[in-house]
Formats: C-alpha cells, sequence, structure tokens
C-alpha cells in the first residue's frame, strides 16, 4: 500500500485530474470576456470580370480591410483566425459563401489592422450568375484557445453589388 | 533476481478462483472503456468524437499531437468551420477548414472546399480524382475544441507498435501479479 508503484499511481492520476481541471476551467472563462469587434470592408475596384471557359463567372477584387479584433484576445486565446467572405443568393443555390481573403491572427497587437489586397482565393461562381449581383461581405473570425472550446462569429457588411456587364 | 524469482511464485500461488476474478476485473475495465467510446459517438453525433491531428497543415493553431473534439449536428455546413472529412478510398480523415460553401435551394445538398490554414493551395489535389466540392457524407464531424499534447501518445504508439505491444504486455504483467 505503501510501495513507490503506488504513490507514483495516486500522483499520476491526481496531476492528470487537476490539468484536465484547470484545462476546463480556463476554458469556461472565455465565456465572461467582454467582445466588441469591428471591422469595415471596402471595395476599391473591381479589377476585371469574366465568364471563364468552363461557364462560371469569375471576378478579381481589390478590397480595403480595416478591422480591430484586439477584444477578442483572452489570455487563453493561441490565435485568432479571420478571414472575409463574399456571400450571395443566386436562383440555383440558396446560399453562396465564397472565401477572399484570410490571415492568422497570433497576437492582440496585430489585430488591429488596415490591409489593402486583391483576393486570395479566387471569386467564382457556380454558373454565371454575378452580373449586377448584391452581395454582402463578411468578417468571420474563430478564436482558437490555448485549451478548450473554440467560438466563431461574424460581422455582416451589405450593400455591395456587382457590375451589371463583365469587364 | 528476486523480483523474478517473487514473480515466479506469485504465478505458481495462483488459483483458479482468483484468476477468473481477475480476468473478469481485466474484461470489466475493457468494456467500460468501450462503453464510454460509444456513448461518446451517441452524444457528440460523429463517427469519431475524439481524433489527433496528425499534419502541419493547420499549424500553428492545431500542432501534431493535439487532439481535437468533434461534434456532428444537423446545422448546416458553413465556410470557416473546420471540419473533419475523409475522401473515398483514403483510410485517415482530413482536419481543414471549409473556405466555399455552395447550398442548394431546393435540396439542401451543399458543396464544400475546404483548405489547410497553412497550405499554400486548397484541397482539391486531396480530393477523389475528378471531385471537385465535398458533400455531407463526407464530412463526420466540426471541431468544438481543443487539447493540447495529448495525442502524442497516440502518434507514438502508431509510429512505434513496439511501445503499444511493451505497454500492454506490462499492464497485463502488473495484472496477473498484483494481490488485489
Amino acid at each position: 500500500m505503501h510501495s513507490f508503484g503506488y504513490r507514483a499511481n495516486a500522483l499520476l492520476t491526481f496531476a492528470v485530474t487537476i490539468l484536465a481541471f484547470i484545462c476546463a476551467i480556463a476554458s469556461f472563462s472565455d465565456n465572461f470576456s467582454n467582445q466588441t469587434p469591428s471591422a469595415q470592408i471596402q471595395i476599391l475596384n473591381i479589377n476585371w470580370f469574366q465568364k471563364q471557359p468552363h461557364g462560371n463567372d469569375e471576378v478579381s477584387l481589390t478590397l480595403n480591410v480595416t478591422a480591430d479584433l484586439q477584444s477578442l484576445f483572452t489570455w487563453n486565446t493561441k490565435q485568432v483566425f479571420a478571414f472575409v467572405a463574399a456571400e450571395y443568393e443566386t436562383s440555383k443555390n440558396a446560399l453562396n459563401q465564397v472565401s477572399l481573403w484570410d490571415a492568422i491572427i497570433p497576437e492582440k497587437e496585430h489585430a488591429k489592422f488596415w490591409i489593402q489586397i486583391s483576393n486570395k482565393y479566387r471569386f467564382i461562381d457556380q454558373g454565371h450568375n454575378l452580373r449586377g449581383k448584391d452581395f454582402n461581405l463578411t468578417l468571420h473570425w474563430h478564436v482558437m484557445p490555448k485549451t478548450g472550446k473554440m467560438f466563431a462569429d461574424k460581422i455582416v457588411m451589405s450593400g455591395y453589388r456587382l457590375p451589371n456587364a463583365y469587364r | 533476481m528476486g523480483f523474478i524469482g517473487e514473480t515466479v511464485d506469485s504465478i505458481k500461488a495462483i488459483k483458479i478462483r482468483q484468476l477468473l476474478t481477475q480476468a473478469i476485473t481485466l474484461g470489466m475495465i475493457i468494456t467500460s472503456a468501450l462503453i464510454i467510446w460509444k456513448a461518446l459517438i451517441c452524444v457528440t453525433g460523429s463517427e469519431s468524437p475524439v481524433v489527433v491531428v496528425l499534419s502541419e497543415s493547420m499549424e500553428p493553431g492545431f500542432q501534431r499531437g493535439d487532439i481535437l473534439f468533434l461534434r456532428m449536428t444537423k446545422e448546416p455546413i458553413r465556410a470557416g468551420e473546420i471540419v473533419v472529412f475523409s475522401v473515398d478510398g483514403r483510410k485517415i480523415p482530413i482536419v481543414h477548414r471549409a473556405i466555399k460553401v455552395h447550398e442548394r435551394g431546393d435540396t439542401k445538398e451543399v458543396d464544400v472546399l475546404t483548405k489547410g490554414d497553412n497550405n499554400k493551395i486548397d484541397d482539391i489535389v486531396l480530393y477523389a480524382e475528378g471531385q471537385l466540392w465535398l458533400h455531407r457524407h463526407h464530412i463526420m464531424g466540426r471541431a468544438v475544441g481543443f487539447l493540447p499534447y495529448v495525442g502524442w501518445v497516440t502518434i507514438i504508439m502508431t509510429e512505434k507498435p513496439i511501445i503499444k505491444y511493451i505497454l500492454i504486455g506490462a499492464l497485463g504483467l502488473l495484472v496477473i501479479t498484483s494481490k488485489d
């Protein structure tokens, strides 16, 4: 009952249980953080807008993204994954979400940013429905913790419209 | 030499009833582990409620050796979600992020394109020949939580199976020779 083996076993079990408990509490504490992120996206230019040989519309944009995601960082945050998606509806599809740009924000200091980019991923439709299409630009963020539950949310910005003709 | 002599003595001294009791206890431990695993599958709705991250394609968020908790609900798949999917013909599931989602208006079926955060290109090259999109039946779950480093045990046991055998052998020996 007092051998080294029993003592080591008891110590190890206790240590693992306490560690699991601490991880759970750390994750739970994320629920109490006050989060007030803000963002603005501006379309600076439609670079080109074509119907591709395979029949699908494709558009290339230059975007200006300003965001302040600093309030999302807690002590249990490892990184925040942010991405901008264009969301629109077509006659065939109830919802289309196309990610245009994403970034990994490893620290709070980098979470307040202003960036001007052309779309990192190709904005291709399933079909040729994009002429004159109204769409939303949504900034999504995924908070990846050091341990525990991940959570995600988004800001939807509406009022963007693609041109009526190809260029 | 004393330890080996003691082990041999204790093996000789085992009576049948005691041996059966110990075998049943071992069986109970194994089956209760199985019950917990199956219950987790029911609760989370996913075929594999816990997966180990095997590649570096989601760094720096998920490192090799982390474990992910999965959940599969009836809610539609949306862009940005980290999904675990298996491709026809590949055994090992892949954990990547959905970057494009097209959901049909009438049938609610969904086309999904995924990409690992740390990869330069999207996952088209990983899908089956001629497949351009993932569908709901390919997706086994969404990652909802994670624990770092715990998965290294599984990785070590898979890559060096000899350690698995040593561990099971040692555990078996311990059960047989323990007096209670």
